[in-house]
């Protein structure tokens, strides 16, 4: 579990971050949401140690990153994946290559027993055929998989995904989605999630923080995200029609189970 | 205003080199991209660096003949001045210059194509001092090879003043090789490969410092690859000076 208590961020005295306090369950895919802009991407990078925060407690399963030295950090650090909007796969590596790296860098295995490991991974997320190939002779989705492959290899306890979905097609985004929440579930992970992708809410999100002004504005399931009460929060959520329709189809579902 | 902003700068560059002289995580892997870095910007700047270099020796060559036509002049002289300009200055100094464009470029486009990707932030999450990592083996390596390339190229522009002294009727290969052998101090060598080894360390890490701080797109990598070459161009010609003073 990850606390964040009060967290507040500032960048040239403009306030991102303004005392944000927010839970991230262990085994579940907890989402970040909210506008572009919104503060959610500096909240994701407060969390995982890239920005420092001014004042507020970060908190790992009873760990306070804030005060922990550069080394510590860095052996935390080797408990986390992350999977980058843009993948952030090295280019001068083949995808078998990108994937070892973490287990060439920290474990202490054999080099067969680290291919090994490598290739389960590459198989967990159906990349078993593009071993040899280069990032860049592979599409975004695959991309994306072989990103998760890599954060997933040293059995990490927390996966941070940032915009998993941007520049996929619908039903790759999906997969995409459906790949982070089975192994968050199967390796029991603390996953964050940050997007601004109403299909990934309604798909995988089990504890959603929304962000709205560098606040927390909300926090809840999927299931009651369509009775929030909270305007920033349906403004965002239902500004397409097709989530407008939705939630009108949502709300007679629910009143023709009561009247049954 | 620039004086504030050189100060923040060089404290930043201090600040990167101080973490990237640090044991490496994993010699093994070390050892590897150290191996890369010297087929990189050692073995593939030979060409580069033996073409340059015959056409400059040729080059001196011909200007020395045309400049010393006076009878009272020994014809020597020719083949000495030659020499002394490759082995002094031309062979570390300008030569730096050049592998500044070239290799100093290279250097800060990769490393800041990594950083717009976001390749050196997944490094960094990862708990791999990435510094060390990206930027150590380009120092040492480039360090390791430029000595060798500056003895090629001292050796590849007298190859270029001889050819001169074949090809054409301007000098004897007697008179050029006499001027060659005369008085020739080896300290020459000596003082153009401390050159070479501190342009060398000042090409690979200030380009790693412009790479590695780059923020941006594109357009900014483009910018700080520039950047990487006018400042170290600048400090090579400056330390040239210092080291000059100092060693001569």
């Amino acid at each position: 579990m990850i606390e964040v208590k009060h967290a507040i961020k500032s960048f040239d005295g403009n306030t991102v971050l303004k005392d944000v306090s927010t839970t991230f369950e262990t085994g579940k895919t907890n989402l970040i949401i909210g506008q572009s802009g919104s503060g959610k991407t500096v909240l994701m990078k407060s969390v995982v140690g890239i920005h420092k925060i001014d004042s507020g407690e970060i908190i790992y399963d009873g760990r306070d990153i804030t005060q922990m030295k550069r080394n510590d950090l860095n052996m935390l650090r080797r408990e986390i994946g992350m999977l980058f909007q843009g993948s952030a796969l090295f280019d001068s590596m083949s995808v078998l290559e990108n994937v070892k790296f973490p287990l060439d860098m920290f474990s202490d295995m054999s080099e067969e027993e680290k291919i090994e490991r490598a290739k389960f991974c590459l198989e967990r997320v159906e990349l078993s055929h593009a071993l040899k190939l280069a990032p860049s002779e592979i599409s975004g989705g695959m991309q994306k998989r072989a990103a998760i492959a890599r954060a997933i290899v040293l059995n990490p306890k927390y996966l941070f995904c940032d915009e998993p979905n941007s520049g996929l097609d619908p039903k790759t985004s999906l997969l995409i989605d459906q790949l982070i929440q089975d192994i968050t579930h199967e390796f029991n992970i603390t996953t964050i999630v940050n997007t601004h992708d109403m299909n990934s809410v309604m798909e995988i999100g089990e504890n959603i923080a929304f962000i709205c002004k560098g606040e927390k504005a909300w926090q809840g399931t999927k299931d009651e995200i369509f009775d929030t009460g909270c305007e920033p929060l349906e403004d965002f959520i239902f500004a397409s029609n097709l989530f407008k329709q939705v939630k009108r189809a949502h709300h007679i579902f629910k009143e023709e189970m009561k009247k049954n | 205003m620039i004086i504030t902003d050189a100060i923040e700068k060089t404290g930043s560059y201090a600040m990167l080199m101080y973490r990237v002289i640090t044991k490496p995580d994993r010699w093994k892997i070390f050892f590897k991209q150290y191996r890369e870095e010297l087929k990189k910007q050692g073995i593939d700047s030979l060409a580069i660096d033996a073409i340059i270099s015959i056409f400059i020796g040729a080059v001196i060559t011909i200007q020395m003949i045309k400049n010393m036509e006076n009878p009272l002049l020994p014809n020597n002289l020719i083949g000495l001045a030659t020499r002394e300009i490759l082995l002094l200055e031309f062979s570390s100094a300008i030569l730096c210059l050049i592998l500044a464009g070239k290799v100093g470029s290279n250097i800060a486009s990769e490393i800041g194509t990594m950083r717009i990707t976001e390749q050196i932030d997944a490094l960094d999450i990862m708990g791999v001092n990435s510094a060390n990592y990206l930027i150590l083996p380009k120092i040492v390596a480039f360090v390791t090879i430029t000595p060798f390339l500056v003895l090629s190229s001292m050796f590849v522009g007298i190859i270029g003043g001889y050819c001169v002294a074949i090809f054409t009727d301007m000098i004897t290969l007697t008179a050029f090789e006499a001027g060659i052998q005369y008085a020739f101090n080896p300290y020459f060598i000596t003082y153009s490969i401390i050159k070479s080894i501190i342009f060398a360390f000042i090409i690979s890490s200030v380009a790693s410092f412009y790479g590695y701080t780059v923020k941006g797109g594109a357009l900014e990598v483009g910018k700080a690859s520039t950047d990487a070459v006018v400042n170290s161009s600048v400090l090579i010609l400056l330390f040239d000076i210092m080291l000059t003073k100092l060693l001569l």
